[in-house]
């Protein structure tokens, strides 16, 4: 077998504020056979793009490929100038970028675009070009492969998009590709089936590939080799079974620890809440963005929401983009008016918006935001973020607020020494402690936690879930966990409620959360999460339906199941036809739909078999 | 991640350092306040002393900077000019920009119909050309150096309430001016502590640039009679009526020509360098 790549010694280095030459990547070695696929994985600010990016002989701006050798399909091609690049690139080698979205033309058709590189390089006429485009518009499994090229990049989904930049990457039969996490932006349901078309079509095509990525479970799917990657420098190399059950490296034991779902002791909650009002309870919300004009209806994105946060829970909402939960807690923050429905904190109504509520309604109810990097002024010091809610709720001032500050960054394992820095003078991890102290300094009953740890590396999120369980115990706050990832909420939550296009379309509790029966939406999303083993793919394949049953078309109805289009168990003449129950399940929980539960734990029961395999 | 925070070497607490530009710029606009300030008393000769009758003389001993096309002292004239220049041009404009800055501020927070008629108003204004309407306030109310000053505001105004407003716009849709709105905070406070920090680079910069413009605007009234009345006269005025001696090479057009410039220029050199403040870190 032939090396296609070889690197050696490969040595970047970036220019900082001062003008200093500092290294980014030290030295990096490694060779990819042909036929192989290799996947880089690390932190952000790893360098496993950076290396990536030297393979096409690119470093970008303010950076500088200081050394080595990189070798390949016979190019040196550090040593290269700039046509000669040229000549290889998207022939020899390509490369798909994280973000198909920003990586095409909106304004040219996509087959315009697939077959550039063909076009530029020669290889092919126009016809054969395209003739081939729609050969891997097929293998890929995109819907109507013969007519989708005529379309416009905005015309197609997320996913779809991604899978036609791999076609336009392959278009040439480049000796490497190079996939720089490809799937990051997409969601679960949407990730499983670009993988499964990129794997078919690496493996129809014995491609060798690069997979750069942060998610060990990813790559575990993808790559035969793994090369892990730590400030710049290879940690560990090694066969992908190896990196996965025999780790030699502490730094690749401390990555798979972190993805492991880790049980938590949480203490069950005390059955207080019979007598008491629970801390917040939501009735029949209802919101909707743009007003009734001319008989079209509102955007509904809440449609009869009912949630019960009781004091000290932590409750999950899970879902993908545009499923209403992010609008919820906003709704609940006060953030946006419901169209409908009360929220009730401690059985007194709130009001819908923030003008109608008291300080102390405020003070009780926190937000922290998804992304640090904007939700801290950027010219405020970290002594005023923290300082600012302490006086405004609590009149706390001069030395007694200085002190309490100091106190708050304790909490959140952060030392003293940060008050009078801005926020971008601090880490992401560090960033996200202060969003979640700032919460903290208000002593709230409930905080709104939207997507805190999804921003953030595995093993920094890790640790600020463990923190915010600590947290929990310590100072009995309740949480209402807003996250796409079902594996993240599993293991911090009481209840988790999945929502779906703004339905609630399952509620269940903690000792259930991985026994069937599912809503058949959250069946999917489990079985959709990448599992830490060789072959899940696979397996996986055969275990959600690829088909879906037949409907006879039907006009469509309102109050009619909003996962109809997708559901691999809907039921021609019902679920087309009458709005779902919501039927209360043994398990405590509850989901909307109308298939019977024994019938969903009948036909769902395999995952649960799997599912132990790996606990 | 922690370390790197523990490490007493790594707290710094960078000085801000104003760079070469920076200090020339301040360093001219400190000397042309000065001369604002006391141009006038230290001036060798009245504001319209007829000195001699040699007209366009070049630079001497007796006149630095030469004479005009009535023989007056050009360094005189530009000393007694410097108020009525620097001090319209600065006080027109700081009005312009804190009106433009406190409306685009109030119609961005709060949004809805207050939004919607601030807005209309000043698109209302920003369809009259500036000059036409200055001309008209000024042929309404008479000339004087107060009116010379709302005029330049009214003028200029809309402009800077339309990159205000933008800016405005943008920084209040930020998580931490939401992440305000959700802890309670008034109005007030979201736009003078949250909101308000993060937009004066930008708006500085437009300050800078409006700065010339209104400098400009006077030099056009005073030429058409209309702006600062004889035997004042600001610089641009200067320039105007000494044009004639562009072609004998007199120094009395191109000397206040020159001071404009420097003016314009430092102002200019200042404002890149007050506002694009040096500790920022990674957000560059």
């Amino acid at each position: 077998m032939s090396e296609i790549v070889k690197v050696s010694g490969l040595r970047v280095t970036a220019r900082n504020e001062m003008g200093e030459e500092v290294p980014i990547v030290h030295s990096a070695d490694f060779s990819i056979k042909k036929g192989e696929v290799l996947a880089l994985i690390g932190e952000s600010g790893s360098g496993k793009t950076t290396i990536a990016l030297a393979l096409m002989g690119y470093a970008r701006a303010g950076c500088r490929l200081a050394g080595g050798t990189v070798n390949v399909a016979g190019h040196e091609v550090l040593s290269m100038n700039d046509s000669q690049l040229a000549a290889i690139r998207g022939k020899k080698v390509a490369y798909i970028a994280q973000s198909a979205a920003a990586s095409f033309n909106p304004s040219k058709r996509l087959m315009d675009q697939v077959v550039e590189s063909a076009m530029i390089h020669k290889v092919m006429s126009r016809i054969e070009a395209e003739a081939k485009a729609v050969d891997l518009f097929r293998s890929l499994a995109l819907p109507d492969p013969d007519n989708i090229g005529q379309r416009y990049p905005h015309q197609v989904s997320g996913g779809q998009l991604q899978r036609l930049m791999a076609a336009m990457a392959l278009i040439t039969d480049p000796d490497l590709v190079i996939l720089d996490e490809p799937t990051t932006a997409l969601d679960v349901t949407t990730q499983i089936e670009v993988l499964r078309a990129f794997k078919k079509v690496v493996q129809e095509r014995g491609s060798t590939a690069v997979y750069v990525s942060h998610d060990l479970a990813v790559v575990a799917q993808m790559a035969d080799r793994i090369v892990v990657l730590r400030d710049g420098e290879i940690r560990e190399s090694g066969e992908t079974h190896q990196i996965l059950n025999a780790p030699a490296h502490p730094y690749t034991k401390s990555l798979l620890a972190a993805i492991a779902p880790k049980q938590r002791s949480v203490p069950g909650l005390e059955v207080r809440a019979a007598q008491e009002h629970p801390l917040l309870e939501v009735r029949g919300l209802y919101a909707s963005y743009g007003v009734t004009k001319g008989g079209k209806p509102p955007k509904i994105v809440l449609d009869d929401i009912n949630l019960l946060i009781p004091r000290g829970a932590t409750v999950g909402v899970i879902g993908e983009s545009g499923s209403g939960k992010t609008t919820l807690a906003r709704t609940i923050a006060g953030m946006m008016a419901p169209s409908e429905g009360e929220i009730l904190l401690d059985g007194k109504r709130l009001a819908p918006t923030l003008e109608g509520r008291t300080r102390e309604q405020f003070r009780r109810i926190q937000f922290v935001f998804q992304n640090a990097d904007t939700a801290l002024n950027p010219h405020h010091s970290i002594a005023r973020i923290l300082g600012r809610p302490l006086e405004f709720y609590h009149g706390m001032k001069g030395a007694a607020r200085h002190k309490r500050v100091l106190q708050l960054l304790d909490l959140v394992k952060l030392p003293a020494t940060v008050t009078d820095r801005l926020p971008g003078e601090l880490s992401g991890g560090q960033k996200q402690r202060i969003n979640l102290a700032r919460a903290l300094a208000a002593q709230p009953d409930l905080i709104l936690c939207d997507e805190v740890t999804s921003a953030l590396d595995t093993v920094v999120g890790a640790a600020i879930l463990e923190l915010m369980a600590e947290l929990r115990k310590e100072l009995n706050v309740s949480y209402m966990f807003i996250s796409h990832d079902i594996n993240t909420v599993r293991n911090i939550c009481d209840e988790i409620v999945v929502m779906y296009a703004g339905h609630k379309v399952e509620a269940r509790k903690r000792d259930a959360m991985s026994l069937p029966p599912f809503h058949p939406y959250s069946h999917l999303l489990v079985s959709s999460v990448p599992s830490l083993r060789q072959g899940w793919l696979e397996e996986v394949g055969g275990r959600t339906p690829s088909s879906l049953p037949p409907l006879v078309a039907a006009e469509p109805l309102r109050g009619i199941c909003s996962f109809l289009g997708r559901c691999a168990l809907r039921v021609d003449g019902v679920c087309n036809r009458l709005p779902p129950p919501r039927q209360m399940l043994d398990n405590g929980g509850s989901i909307l739909c109308h298939r019977a539960e024994s019938e969903l734990r009948h036909i769902q029961s395999p995952l649960h078999l799997v599912e132990e395999n790996v606990a | 991640m922690n370390s790197a925070a523990m490490n007493p070497t790594a707290r710094r607490k960078p000085r801000p350092r104003l760079s070469i530009s920076g200090a020339i710029g301040m360093a001219i606009v400190a000397f042309w306040l000065l001369m604002a300030l006391i141009g006038p008393s230290i001036a060798p000769h009245g504001v319209g002393g007829q000195i001699g009758d040699d007209v366009f003389a070049p630079m001497s001993a007796q006149y630095w900077l030469g004479t005009d096309y009535l023989g007056r002292d050009m360094l005189s004239r530009i000393l007694h000019g410097a108020p009525y220049t620097i001090g319209v041009a600065f006080a027109g404009v700081t009005l312009a920009c804190t009106f433009g800055l406190v409306l685009a501020l109030c119609a961005a927070a709060n949004g809805g119909w207050l939004d919607h008629l601030i807005s209309r108003v000043m698109d209302t204004l920003i369809a009259i050309p500036n000059k036409l309407l200055a001309l008209i306030i000024v042929a309404a109310f008479g000339s004087s150096v107060p009116l010379l000053i709302v005029t330049a505001a009214v003028c200029y105004m809309p402009g800077t309430f339309r990159i205000s407003r933008a800016l405005a716009v943008n920084v209040q849709a930020m998580d931490y001016v939401q992440s305000a709105r959700a802890r309670g905070e008034g109005m007030f406070y979201i736009m003078l502590y949250e909101m308000l920090p993060n937009m004066y680079r930008p708006v500085l910069a437009d300050f800078g640039l409006r700065f010339v413009f209104t400098v400009l605007l006077l030099s056009g009234m005073s030429f058409l009679g209309l702006g600062v009345q004889p035997p004042h006269a600001d610089w641009g005025s200067l320039v105007r009526e000494n044009i004639i001696g562009l072609s004998l090479g007199a120094p009395a057009v191109i000397v206040p020509a020159l001071a404009i410039a420097t003016l314009t220029i430092g102002v200019n050199l200042a404002i890149d360098a007050l506002s694009g403040g040096k500790r920022r870190g990674s957000e560059g």
